[in-house]
């Protein structure tokens, strides 16, 4: 089944390099043996995203190993969630609490059988985002292409959307910021979470850093892309493998869907 | 008579001030374009100079919008833009952050008295590219790892 996704990653899927427009010589990922590398962009998006796609991601928690957290530090280093720096005199268990993180690496332990499973959580980008329906500014908003994302411009800090995610997927930033990078501003007193790298999006890149980092461990446990192409690896993947939402009960159509779970 | 004089000499006081900023202005612009950037090319900015001078906020907030909620990433107006080709260097090459006090935002609105913080969330220097984790450390090891300081436009750190 591996060997057939990597065949389908590396075809250049039409509708997707229509959506891309400008990216006119966008080159097709380029699988070596085991390694996914991302596909370097052409040229940076000129029009406005539109619906004629909706990222996602499909994570397999059986490829998902226990102990691993490649996908966590290839999210801190792409967004620079490893230049938070701890405060000095705050305790530990404080700053591990506190810290920004886009992604969660999640153990589920059945008791009855004791099987484990491990999973790496993030913003499911929701269809219906609660986070959304709270932000009283319209800071939280969900792009046309179906990604979730703080508008920091008109962030106030007030966490209503933290309490509203019921993934805990958002974090705020307590703490005054050094060394940003130029593609993932931040600042103290903003709410973010995974905005499925937006940059990557807009500059016509393949994939995602977790993706990239999962696939070079070898263990390729996420895979990225287009829910709404029928014809694209992760919609063909979703048609196949039995998935679910997690917390499905609440209907908000998740982006990020899970199997195995 | 006394208010006469008065008046007068604050009229010249407010003429000489004025050709004053902006003769330091000519120049500290001069001063503050890179070499070989973008910039370096060109008659004046993205749009004439005084239009820059007097809208170059507007400029960039209308932007926001586009590059934020649509993912439009080639407009005309950029705030990495003026970083990249605004930007100064020290003698060892270590870019200086654009809202430092004497440098190219910093200086303006330092003077203006305009309290901005762009740079709060906003990267001051050109930091695009990732320095991979051994250079961090050698950053770190020679004691210029923050580079950035996030403050106000201006304030001295
Ligand atoms: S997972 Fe949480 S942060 Fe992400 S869209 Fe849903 S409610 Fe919002
Ligand atoms: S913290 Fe920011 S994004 Fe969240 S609800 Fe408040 S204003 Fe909206």
């Amino acid at each position: 089944m591996k060997d057939e996704n990597e065949a389908s990653d590396a075809a250049v899927d039409p509708r997707r390099r229509a959506f891309m427009g400008v990216a006119a010589g966008v080159t097709a990922a380029v699988v070596a043996p085991g390694v996914l590398l991302h596909a370097v962009a052409a040229a940076p998006r000129s029009e406005a995203v539109t619906d004629d796609v909706r990222w996602g991601l499909l994570i397999d928690t059986a490829k998902c190993v226990d102990g691993c957290s490649a996908c966590v530090a290839a999210c801190d280093r792409e967004n620079g969630l490893d230049l938070q720096s701890k405060p000095e005199g705050q305790s530990p268990l404080k700053w591990d609490s506190q810290r920004a993180a886009w992604i969660r690496k999640v153990k589920l332990q059945d008791n009855q059988t004791g099987r484990v499973t491990t999973l790496p959580m993030m913003c499911q980008h929701c269809e219906h985002p609660p986070c959304v329906d709270v932000c009283p500014t319209g800071a939280s908003f969900k792009r046309a292409d179906g990604i979730v994302m703080v508008d920091r411009h008109l962030c106030i800090g007030c966490r209503y959307c933290m309490m509203a995610c019921p993934y805990k997927a958002r974090s705020f930033i307590h703490e005054e910021m050094h060394g940003q990078l130029t593609a993932v501003p931040r600042g103290k007193g903003c709410v973010e979470s995974c905005n499925l790298c937006v940059h990557r999006r807009d500059f016509g890149e393949e994939s995602t850093a977790c993706v990239d980092a999962c696939a070079a461990e070898g263990h390729h446990a996420i895979m990225f892309g287009d829910l709404k192409d029928p014809a694209s690896p992760i919609s063909q993947l979703l048609k196949e493998m039995p998935s679910r939402q997690i917390r499905e009960d609440l209907s908000l159509n998740t982006g990020v869907r899970y199997s195995g779970v | 008579m006394a208010t006469a004089v008065l008046r007068a000499s604050l009229v010249a006081v407010g003429l000489v001030w004025t050709l004053a900023v902006q003769t330091v202005q000519a120049e500290d612009v001069k001063r503050y374009v890179v070499e070989g950037s973008r910039a370096a090319g060109l008659e004046s900015c993205v749009e004439p100079t005084e239009r820059m001078r007097r809208q170059h906020m507007e400029f960039i907030k209308h932007q926001r919008i586009a590059t934020v909620h649509e993912g439009i990433r080639t407009e005309k107006y950029s705030l990495s833009g003026c970083v990249d080709c605004h930007i100064s260097y020290d003698q060892e090459r270590v870019p200086r952050p654009i809202n430092d006090p004497d440098q190219f935002c910093g200086a303006c609105h330092a003077f203006a008295a305009i309290d901005l913080n762009c740079f709060d969330c906003h990267a001051a220097v050109p930091n695009g590219a990732r320095l991979d984790a051994t250079a961090i450390a050698a950053h770190r090891a020679a004691g210029v790892g923050p580079l950035v300081q996030s403050r106000r436009d201006g304030e001295d750190r």
